[in-house]
């Protein structure tokens, strides 16, 4: 019996149809440097860098991986409670966010640690939500980081609207302002995404769709999820989307930077698939040895985001032993400043609960903080005790 | 841009769906932020034609005709909040709110406070509900407790048209998020509405109104329901029996000061809607009444409405809703204790 249902499931999947209009080739990868550290030129996205800006963007990668590590060390020893890594991601989090104009809007996801580097956000306000001491902790408005949000893909909508904002203000042109949201290749499949994918293409709105697709959504892989590669799914919304080398930083700049400037000049969305590996775990909760083979991990790390530059810098002579030496003796400050601060971080007031829910007063609200407030008075003092 | 009817000024006789509209204008006119989105207000003028002529004065950027989707029409509208604006949401029908369930619930409602404060969402989600107009599936619905239910929201239900008048202008002027419902089959009742007034003497939207003053009886109900319970207490004067009317009016936050002010003194509690009784709008007072009233009670407060199971056909969907005879019968029963 067991044998008769393996074969009707094997024949089934022999007729399972070819998607339509799939390319025979390997989609076109957007690359600037390989992963041997190689500059190469692409002709629509042509990228100049000084070696200053160079250096700029390995600081970025480096200290972006420390704070990553920092977390998961901390998480490990019960500060945290969770974490999510954005380990092998540097690269598609710093070129995009480093593309970003100042009044620029930004909606991340909960792993978009990089991109709120590059927003200029204190790292350790993104602990404050991984220690369970708030649900954000910055000023979206001060940053043009909008905050972390955790239900996939809601935040798509979000910066799909904001944008219809900025045609409203009028703000587009050559100095105009444009909106970016992340997600993953998970969140492809959510109806919040697609639904955003049609309102920004039917209002030509100035959003640029920046899907890191890491492969895998917690133990899915990404044919769960598609059978086209996802960058192809723009043109059946109505916009360009493309692929870019996830791993590249330069690439992903190149690629986001010529995104958002034809979104500021009301040339409308764009789809960019940020093809990449999420070197580590979902979260610091889950076991990636249950679903996929470490051939698979070893394989991306060939691929590494971070050394790549660092070849470049070295083969080029842009930079010397004691440059790399100066940011790793940063990297270390950052994580020690972030250790610090997390360790430091007090519990919140219980009563801070019943704050900022409402903007006008709430009646129901005061009277059960006075109550939760007398219940915790009701305590005799531990000192009192002793 | 064509004039509101409202322009000489003075009460006029307008039906809830005009009334609504005129307030919308008004909104409108006060605020450049303000703009309407959702399903055929356009040119169309919603189903209801509450956003009648509101594109054609106000223009496709502020009155937007948007694509079929619920969640992308509050997810955007909280992006527009997110960027200045103050987006009114209409939901064509209260049973396709659920497909925007989740932007309302998990981020309308909560992203204040995950803001710690640093954000306001000042949009307003309006929805027809209610049944008796002969509706198939998922067209006569009352999901208020959901809503109620949920942190953050401000649920309001408007019960005749000069009330709802005042009230949607009040909603758009609110920093929270605030949820409209508007009783579908009361769109084309008609008072008088006084456009020329101000909202300064307007009754606070948080606060419930007494719409009959009684002595045995506090009868507390809101939007279709609000029509049905002052016939009801027209009625019972007739038996001899003096019911108060309460209309609640905010259903989040609840008026509990005018509720338990009547309650302590009739004496007896009867809650009216259209919703379900289990889990309900009714359940939540009935347990407030019962705390801060214990002493006051000659009986248990006692619900009136739709029965624990789906919405109806409409073909009997007259033993589904409460009418004037049930809230009769239930204040019968208020007095066999």
């Amino acid at each position: 019996m067991a044998v008769k249902d393996a074969g009707q499931h094997a024949s089934r999947s022999r007729t399972r149809r070819k998607p339509v209009d799939q390319p025979a080739a390997k989609p076109d990868l957007i690359q600037l440097l390989t992963p041997e550290g190689e500059r190469t030129e692409h002709p629509d996205y042509p990228l100049e860098l000084t070696p200053q800006e160079i250096q700029a963007l390995y600081r970025d990668l480096v200290l972006v991986r420390r704070i990553d590590f920092e977390a998961i060390a901390l998480q490990r020893q019960g500060e945290l409670g969770i974490w999510a890594s954005l380990l092998g991601q540097e690269a598609a989090q710093v070129g995009s966010g480093r593309a970003l104009g100042e009044r620029d809007m930004a909606f991340p996801t909960y792993r978009e640690h990089g991109v709120a580097w590059c927003r200029g956000v204190d790292p350790a306000k993104l602990l404050e939500l991984y220690r369970g001491v708030s649900h954000g902790g910055w000023d979206p408005k001060e940053h043009n980081f909008h905050l972390y949000t955790i239900v996939i893909g809601a935040q798509t909508l979000h910066a799909t609207g904001y944008a219809m904002g900025i045609q409203r203000d009028g703000a587009l042109g050559d100095d105009g302002e444009a909106a970016i949201v992340y997600f993953g290749d998970g969140a492809t499949s959510q109806g919040d995404v697609n639904e955003a994918f049609i309102w920004a293409s039917v209002t030509n709105a100035p959003v640029v769709f920046f899907c890191q697709n890491n492969q895998w959504a917690i133990s899915e892989p990404l044919d769960r999820q598609t059978r086209i590669p996802l960058y192809q799914r723009a043109r059946g919304f109505g916009f360009p989307g493309l692929r870019v080398d996830g791993n590249d930083v330069f690439a992903c700049l190149a690629v986001t930077r010529q995104a958002m400037q034809a979104a500021r000049e009301g040339q409308g969305p764009t789809l960019i698939e940020a093809f990449t590996y999420r070197m580590g775990a979902h979260t610091t909760t889950d076991d990636p040895t249950r679903y996929r083979l470490s051939a698979e991990l070893e394989s991306w790390k060939l691929k590494d985001p971070i050394e790549r530059v660092k070849q470049h810098l070295i083969r080029s002579g842009m930079a010397q032993e004691d440059f790399f030496a100066e940011v790793a003796a940063e990297a270390d400050e950052v994580g020690k400043r972030l250790r610090k601060a997390c360790l430091e971080m007090p519990d919140p007031d219980p009563l801070s609960m019943f704050d900022n829910i409402y903007a006008e007063p709430s009646a129901l609200l005061a009277e059960e903080r006075a109550q939760l407030d007398a219940y915790l008075s009701s305590f005799v003092p531990e000192e009192v005790v002793r | 841009m064509t004039e509101g009817i409202g322009g000489a000024g003075g009460p006029v006789r307008l039906t809830l769906s005009k009334a609504l509209n005129e307030g919308l204008r008004k909104a409108m006119e006060n605020d450049p932020k303000v703009v309407i989105m959702g399903e055929d207000v356009g040119k169309l003028g919603g189903v209801f034609r509450v956003t009648d002529g509101l594109q054609k004065d106000f223009g496709e950027d502020r009155v937007l005709d948007t694509p079929l989707a619920e969640s992308g029409i509050v997810g955007t509208a909280i992006g527009l909040a997110l960027r200045g604006y103050r987006p009114v949401c209409e939901i064509q029908f209260d049973g396709f709110v659920f497909p925007a369930f989740d932007q309302i619930v998990s981020q309308l409602a909560k992203m204040a406070k995950r803001s710690s404060g640093y954000l306001r969402l000042p949009v307003v989600v309006r929805i027809p509900c209610g049944g008796g107009i002969g509706a198939v599936e998922h067209h006569s619905e009352s999901p208020e407790a959901h809503f109620v239910h949920t942190a953050g929201l401000r649920v309001v239900a408007c019960g005749d048209p000069a009330d709802a008048y005042a009230m949607i202008q009040q909603a758009v002027l609110s920093d929270d998020p605030v949820i409209f419902f508007e009783p579908k089959r009361r769109y084309w009742d008609r008072t008088d509405v006084d456009l020329a007034g101000g909202l300064a003497a307007a009754l606070p939207f948080n606060r419930a109104r007494t719409l009959a003053s009684g002595s045995d009886v506090t009868l507390l109900c809101y939007g279709p329901m609000v029509r049905t319970c002052v016939e009801a207490a027209t009625a019972a004067a007739d038996e001899g029996r003096s019911l108060e009317v309460i209309d609640l009016r905010s259903l989040s936050p609840l008026d509990t000061e005018t509720i338990f002010a009547s309650v302590r003194k009739t004496g007896r509690c009867v809650v009216v809607h259209e919703a379900p009784v289990t889990g309900g709008l009714g359940a939540e007072i009935a347990a407030r009444v019962s705390q801060e009233c214990f002493y006051h009670l000659e009986a248990p407060v006692l619900r009136v409405g739709g029965y624990s199971t789906p919405y109806p056909p409409s073909r009997i969907e007259e033993h589904y809703l409460p009418d004037l005879d049930r809230v009769l019968d239930t204040v019968d029963r208020a007095f066999g204790y």
